[in-house]
């Protein structure tokens, strides 16, 4: 595989390295010293960093002005960007405003529904789904055209991903589906968080089954656990999320004051069995506000010094 | 059909009070299969509006009357006397027929319904949406399932990542669209057809291009 873009996230790729993203929100106000510090102490551990486009629905600071922030810091940001918000007037002009900024990767997403968030009464526009998305971006790179067919002056050039949960439902369509964000133009994939590694690995067998794992670079997607009770939570309430009871036990068993350094552990040992599982390109280590923790699973589980590409 | 719920009483009284002759007016078709809004529903109201200005000791005449459509020029006919007669209709049509007899009459017609969506009668008393009228129906492709009424986030390549036991991410009363789409085209032997990329939705057919209209030329009187 080569590089087709500038972005350093394809190019570690491309080498055959386990490429690491992680991901950080934006605030809720205009003050940037906060995502600055977060992106200061996790940038030389990762290869991108992904920021938020309003996670949850619930109303931030937009993700474009952020990875604009980072990119002006010489960093690599990847712009994720959910259909819920924009129509494609929008959407559009935003991944040009990006590519003005050469923003070299992009994560397109449909969105969690705004009834999680503070806007529940508000419209969801969804004018394209996240499958669209990925097909418009590959044609404005590819092709140099708007959806509307005209041409586009210097046209974005990023490396354009998308998300899999391989354990929302209905399960015997996950493979499926990821052939679906594959043909609309996926070029690397980031999962939901991974807990039940079993059903993970079970999955991966059908991507490689269907040579899928060639087409796209999967990277697996974690968050460590802080305590027992963020397992329940994410077991219980946060929509597509499989926690197995034995990591909700685990962490349970623990002492209070040990069940965060548990998670850490558990997660650092996923990655280690992950990285294994042929077809596992990278990690999108996903802790939520808990960045300073990322270093520190980095290193142990083998990912650092981050390759120079 | 179009479904419809009644407005609170209140919010009623609101609309009428400060009138003298009010006309509670049924439309007996749609609305009226779901209990809400037909001719025996505008009785019903009448009377609860009567009761209400008996107890504000506010002097109206509420009369009742129906007709089996409101948005139709010739039902109105054999209720004329009875719309002249008031200075204020309660209309518990759907949106259309109020709007049709706003345009018909030169007086206030107030909404008696919130019109809610356009749905089937499960059972009795459980109403459920099916269409959004997008204006091009790609039901051919879904199994007979319509992702942009049923969806929350009308995803035309679904289902998305929120889809657990078969429900939506919303609610856990709110079936995935998706999980049905999938299941009824196993049914039908066409889960092959679940790979195919439904492409990007023209909705200029939709609310979004404006007011819609249709025209038959061929069914039109000669005039």
């Amino acid at each position: 595989m080569t590089a087709k873009t500038p972005s350093k996230l394809e190019k570690v790729l491309a080498a055959g390295h386990f490429a690491v993203t992680s991901e950080c929100g934006p605030p809720r106000g205009s003050d940037p010293t906060e995502i600055v510090e977060k992106a200061e102490i996790i940038k030389d551990y990762v290869d991108g960093i992904n920021i938020t486009d309003n996670q949850t629905s619930v109303c931030r600071t937009c993700s474009l002005a952020v990875c604009i922030r980072l990119k002006t810091m010489g960093l690599e940001p990847v712009l994720q960007m959910v259909t819920r918000d924009r129509n494609r007037i929008a959407l559009q002009s935003d991944i040009l405003g990006a590519a003005h900024w050469d923003i070299n990767n992009i994560l397109c997403l449909s969105g969690d529904h705004q009834s999680f968030g503070d806007s529940s009464k508000g419209q969801n526009v969804h004018d394209l789904d996240s499958m669209q998305l990925l097909q418009t971006v590959r044609l404005m790179r590819d092709e140099g055209k708007f959806l509307g067919g005209d041409d586009i002056k210097r046209p974005p050039n990023m490396f354009v991903g998308a998300a899999a949960n391989p354990f929302a439902d209905p399960f015997e369509i996950r493979v499926a589906r990821l052939a679906k964000k594959v043909k609309a133009g996926a070029e690397f994939i980031q999962t939901q968080c991974i807990y039940n590694l079993d059903k993970f690995e079970e999955w991966m067998k059908g991507v490689r089954d269907r040579g899928l794992h060639e087409k796209t670079a999967i990277m697996a997607g974690l968050t460590p656990m802080k305590s027992a009770g963020m397992a329940r939570y994410m077991k219980n309430r946060v929509p597509g999320m499989d926690v197995p009871d034995e990591v909700v036990k685990r962490l349970a068993d623990t002492p209070k004051e040990k069940q965060a350094e548990e998670g850490i552990k558990m997660c650092i040992e996923s990655i280690q069995r992950l990285k294994e599982v042929e077809g596992v390109r990278g990690f999108h280590i996903m802790a939520i506000e808990w960045e300073e923790k990322v270093p520190g699973i980095v290193e142990a589980a083998g990912l650092y010094p981050r390759p120079e590409v | 059909m179009i479904v419809g719920e009644q407005k609170p009483l209140e919010e009623l009284w609101d609309y009428i009070k400060g009138h003298k002759k009010v006309l509670v007016f049924g439309c007996n078709t749609c609305v009226a299969v779901c209990q809400q809004g037909g001719n025996k529903e505008a009785e019903i109201l009448a009377s609860l509006l009567r009761m209400k200005a008996t107890q504000e000791g506010v002097d109206i005449d509420i009369q009742d009357s129906g007709i089996e459509r409101q948005c139709e020029h010739e039902f109105f006919e054999k209720a004329e006397d009875k719309v002249e007669w008031a200075d204020a209709v309660l209309s518990t049509a759907c949106g259309i027929g109020v709007q049709f007899m706003a345009e018909k009459y030169p007086k206030p017609i107030y909404p008696g319904l919130n019109t809610t969506f356009l749905g089937a009668v499960e059972e009795l008393g459980v109403y459920t949406e099916r269409c959004q009228a997008c204006g091009q129906c790609i039901l051919a492709r879904t199994g007979g399932i319509c992702p942009i009424a049923r969806c929350a986030k009308r995803v035309m390549n679904g289902p998305c990542g929120g889809s657990t036991n078969g429900k939506c991410e919303i609610s856990k009363d709110v079936d995935c669209a998706w999980q049905l789409i999938v299941d009824r085209l196993k049914l039908l032997g066409q889960l092959d057809q679940y790979e195919e990329l439904t492409p990007i939705k023209d909705w200029s057919s939709d609310r979004a291009g404006g007011p819609r209209k249709l025209v038959r030329e061929d069914v039109q009187h000669d005039s």
